[in-house]
């Protein structure tokens, strides 16, 4: 045994060289009559469109489309990939977006092309293989959410609260209840009172106790004969256990409401419980979260909707399923539509590349890995809350699952440092920062998820970055460098009043303003 | 870290959770895990099961998903690991790539649209679509939509799905040879029209009454156009489109079974603060330097809550950045050409079938630019059958959401840029040996 092992060297989003050198955009590098483009030999004889088309349907002026070599397009976007952090670069902490490594073979999967080279609209008998891993993945993840079918169709996490959303609706529908209200807690994520009022229904919120955790006298008096449902995310945005999510469940159903279950925090429960055995009826998962495929710098994602049995009958459709037994015995797949389906939510099936990463990352992992997964996700997170709790105190001092909420508050009497002046330090540690003042009701939040991929070492480099910038918050210099943060990086802080106050949404625009 | 902790076990980790819900010992049913070249084993074995478009199945379905050629530079820069795996850009001074390269984004969709704002994209066209009705609804405080058969059938779909919560009254406005019958509509004057260009069944409409219509009775216009097409049409913005959206995969994203692909948003700069999803603005940064952030962030979920006029809080962003490098590749000539070789190609190939036999008969004479809807001398789901057999995906059947319609039972043809003179050949000799 030698040395003791190091954490990466400061993972940057600085570039190699004179790195505050803006890229100018495509159109300012645009010279005329250059091309890229390059079209194979078809034997086929170009034709004008007016020899068919009306000229009052044909454009006078042609689009402005960039004119550019393909070396200096190369050359361009490889520029900007050097002014972007990513967790291929290093750790992400950011709370609530389950950050973690996403695996190659992962990606190398989706590239597959008796998977990629399909039309979505070929015929049933061409695309076996696909509809069988549907199937498949959609019986992965009822097991592991408990449940005891799914839908795949939507494309994330908000599409998939509004699909099950819609899918109560038609529930309580189908029973002749006119049921107008869903309850939310306090520390909910913002789409989930967007989606309710989008399905139709009356958001109500329901206020967090001093331990953070649903105020069970509270949810009570809410509860009657208009809720049609109560949404959840177990473990919370404060990244606690709702330890009573039985008498929840039970308080919800009595009332003949249904339990919705934000997936959004699965990567701590995963083969430990159940969303079906707390007693949720509906959840939908993040695919990019829990199951590690790339969250490509905010999309796609994908967000599969899992449901109780009384509910399968109401999923969207067209629905994946073993229609029949071929001649040699193996199953024959192909569409259904559920009796009472809500109908359609995507143009064809979903994020369907997507569905492959998951799939793959499920069966590299197993039932036994999954669970791993989630424990370690939790014992990282525990172990960050503690070491940096001297300088930056969890907002509730217990064990947490696979996030927490620091609070910057005494700090911020201390020094006059605020939650976003650490957040912009740690950048220069080489760390993607954590959330931000999320959840709403923890003062100076930070919400960090270091993930289950980080090491030891890792967590030990960013605890230290963490507790060096609250050193520097104690000294007068030390102050004036946080509040300057950051200085190293491609740009510095960002002027985020005046380009809301000057909206510039173009380059066109850009120009406009410069010719003024 | 346990010891550190002051556990003895992972198991007190999760002392919170009431040990009657918790797991038995033996866990998840889920078969074992495996390693990495037995999971790209598994995975192949699903591969195998389908049978790709390639040469041995040359492609000529369209129907909002089209088999275009990607750029390899589009392949290499869109797998950057750095576009990849990063996310949101929550932290701009660390994102400026995401962001740049979706400020480019937006402004080639503003051009190419003829609209001044576009959003930093949707998740696919009919999601575009459905935020771009609530756009309006919640513009007009009118919820009667009038939507044109002539949109894609699933499209539809997704539409009236949506409307369940948003309680708007969809009105299907029917197609008669190929274009949408406005006089068939009810009298009830509506918020919002939605009509698309070209149709579905590939038709150029003459748009010019309609958005007139609208324009007189302060009514929003909503275009759903293809945007290959679009190097050649007039712009949505030009025809006077209040919002336009498209399904943008044509431009350097795979068939993909269908996703992920990516939903074009543009609209007037009169409804920016009720524009859905995400939107990236320039701005300085400390030391008066170019920088790029998201911006408008109060329209959003996060901040609005239940007062949101959408729900939406990402959007395709690696699909938008492969598209923008697509769209640079192909350039202001390059995008102009490939629509005319998909039009060159669609032409070729309607005049060959036509030639063939008077069982082809065309469901509109109305032009075209793409693709076209031809009636078979057999049912189109035979025809595809027993074409898939010569080696050819022949189409799309037009069947659902067009029952009734003059257009049902004909076959949905498409002809990208890749396709070749023999082929086309090829796949009209192997029609007559078919249905012989």
């Amino acid at each position: 045994m030698g040395k003791t092992p190091q954490p990466g060297a400061k993972a940057s989003s600085i570039p190699l060289m004179d790195g505050r050198a803006a890229e100018p955009t495509i159109f300012e590098l645009s010279v005329p009559e250059r091309t890229a483009a390059s079209f194979r030999t078809t034997g086929i004889p170009l034709k004008e469109p007016s020899t068919s088309v009306p000229s009052y349907l044909l454009r006078d002026q042609d689009a402005e489309m960039p004119e550019i070599s393909e070396r200096d397009l190369v050359a361009h976007f490889t520029r900007l990939t050097h002014r972007q952090f990513s967790v291929d670069l290093g750790a992400y902490p950011l709370g609530s977006c389950t950050m973690k490594y996403n695996p190659k073979f992962a990606d190398v999967s989706a590239a597959i092309s008796g998977l990629a080279n399909i039309h979505p609209n070929q015929p049933e008998s061409t695309i076996q293989g696909w509809l069988e891993l549907m199937v498949t993945l959609e019986s992965y993840f009822s097991e592991i959410t408990g449940m005891a079918e799914a839908t795949l169709q939507p494309s994330a996490g908000a599409q998939g609260e509004l699909t099950g959303l819609l899918i109560m609706k038609a529930y309580h529908k189908d029973l002749g209840r006119q049921r107008k209200n869903v309850i939310i807690p306090d520390s909910a994520h913002g789409t989930n009172p967007a989606s309710v009022t989008l399905s139709g229904f009356h958001p109500i919120t329901v206020k967090s106790g001093p331990d953070g955790l649903v105020d069970l006298d509270a949810l009570k008096s809410l509860l009657d004969e208009d809720t049609a449902g109560m949404m959840l995310t177990n473990p919370n945005t404060l990244g606690l256990f709702e330890k009573d999510i039985l008498e929840i469940s039970r308080a919800v159903h009595e009332v003949g409401g249904l339990l919705y279950y934000d997936g959004a925090n699965l990567n701590a429960i995963m083969g430990i419980v159940r969303p079906g055995d707390m007693g949720f009826d509906i959840v939908h998962s993040n695919l990019h979260k829990t199951f590690a495929t790339p969250h490509g710098g905010g999309g796609p994602g994908s967000g599969p909707v899992a449901v109780s049995r009384r509910l399968a009958e109401f999923l969207p459709g067209p629905k994946p399923a073993v229609v029949g037994v071929n001649p040699n015995g193996s199953n024959k797949f192909g569409f259904i539509q559920p009796p009472k389906s809500i109908g359609r939510i995507h143009s064809f099936h979903g994020n369907a590349l997507i569905f492959i990463r998951a799939l793959a990352y499920m069966k590299y992992y197993g039932g036994q890995g999954l669970t791993e997964v989630s424990q370690t996700a939790v014992l990282n997170a525990n172990w960050l809350r503690k070491k940096i709790s001297d300088s930056y105190p969890a907002a509730h001092d217990v064990t947490c699952m696979h996030e927490f909420v620091a609070s910057v508050s005494r700090l911020k009497k201390e020094t006059g440092i605020r939650g976003i002046d650490v957040a912009k330090k740690l950048l220069e540690f080489g760390f993607h920062a954590p959330t931000v003042y999320f959840p709403l009701v923890v003062e100076e939040a930070l919400m960090f998820e270091p993930t289950e991929t980080e090491s030891l070492q890792t967590l030990q480099a960013l605890a230290s970055a963490l507790e060096s910038i609250a050193q520097l918050s104690r000294t007068p210099d030390g102050q004036f460098e946080v509040h300057q943060a950051p200085t190293q990086t491609p740009v510095t802080r960002l002027d985020e009043t005046r380009a809301a106050r000057t909206l510039i949404p173009t380059f066109d625009a850009s120009d406009a303003m410069a010719k003024d | 870290m346990l010891g550190f902790l002051g556990f003895s076990s992972v198991e007190d980790l999760f002392d919170e959770i009431p040990a009657s819900i918790r797991l038995a010992k033996e866990g998840l049913n889920l078969p074992e895990g495996i390693s990495e070249p037995d999971v790209l084993d598994e995975i192949e074995l699903y591969a195998s099961r389908n049978i790709p478009v390639s040469r041995d199945l040359v492609c000529f379905a369209g129907g909002g998903a089209y088999d275009h050629d990607v750029s390899s530079a589009t392949v290499a820069l869109a797998s950057r690991s750095e576009f990849m795996t990063a996310y949101t850009p929550y932290q701009p001074e660390v994102a400026q790539g995401v962001l740049q390269a979706l400020f480019e984004y937006q402004t080639l969709v503003s051009r190419l649209s003829g609209l001044p704002i576009a959003n930093a994209s949707l998740y696919d066209g009919a999601s575009a679509l459905v935020e771009a009705i609530n756009l309006c609804v919640a513009q007009t405080k009118n919820r009667i939509v009038w939507m044109s058969q002539g949109i894609n059938p699933s499209f539809r779909e997704v539409v009236n799905t949506f409307s369940a919560g948003t309680n708007h009254e969809i009105i299907e406005v029917a197609l008669t040879r190929g274009v949408t019958d406005w006089a068939s509509a009810p009298e009830s004057r509506p918020g919002v029209i939605v009509v698309g260009y070209p149709n579905y069944l590939g038709i150029i409409e003459d748009l010019r009454s309609i958005t007139e219509f609208a324009a007189q009775n302060d009514i929003r216009i909503v275009i759903v156009y293809d945007p290959v097409s679009a190097a050649l049409l007039k712009s949505p913005g030009s025809l006077g489109a209040d919002v336009a959206v498209a399904e943008g995969q044509a431009f350097g994203v795979g068939l993909n079974f269908g996703g992920p692909y990516v939903g074009l948003f543009s609209t007037k700069n009169e409804y920016v603060r009720l524009l859905p999803g995400r939107l990236v603005g320039e701005t300085l940064d400390s030391l008066g330097n170019k920088g790029y952030v998201t911006t408008l962030r109060t329209r959003e979920q996060d901040i609005r809550r239940e007062k949101a006029s959408s729900n939406v809080c990402t959007n395709q962003t690696l699909i938008a950045i492969t598209v923008a490098i697509q769209m640079s590749w192909l350039g202001k000539s390059g995008i102009k050409e490939l629509a005319k070789r998909c039009y060159s190609g669609t032409e070729f190939m309607k005049k060959r079938l036509l030639e063939s036999g008077p069982a082809y008969q065309l469901v509109s004479d109305a032009p075209t630019l793409r693709e076209f809807a031809v009636k078979t001398p057999i049912p189109p789901e035979d025809l595809l059958d027993r074409m898939l057999e010569e080696g050819f995906l022949a189409g799309i059947p037009v069947r659902h959401g067009f029952v009734g319609s003059d257009a049902e039972g004909s076959l949905l043809i498409s002809v990208t840029e890749k396709r070749t003179a023999k082929e086309i050949e090829a796949f009209v000799n192997a029609l007559q040996r078919v249905v012989k």
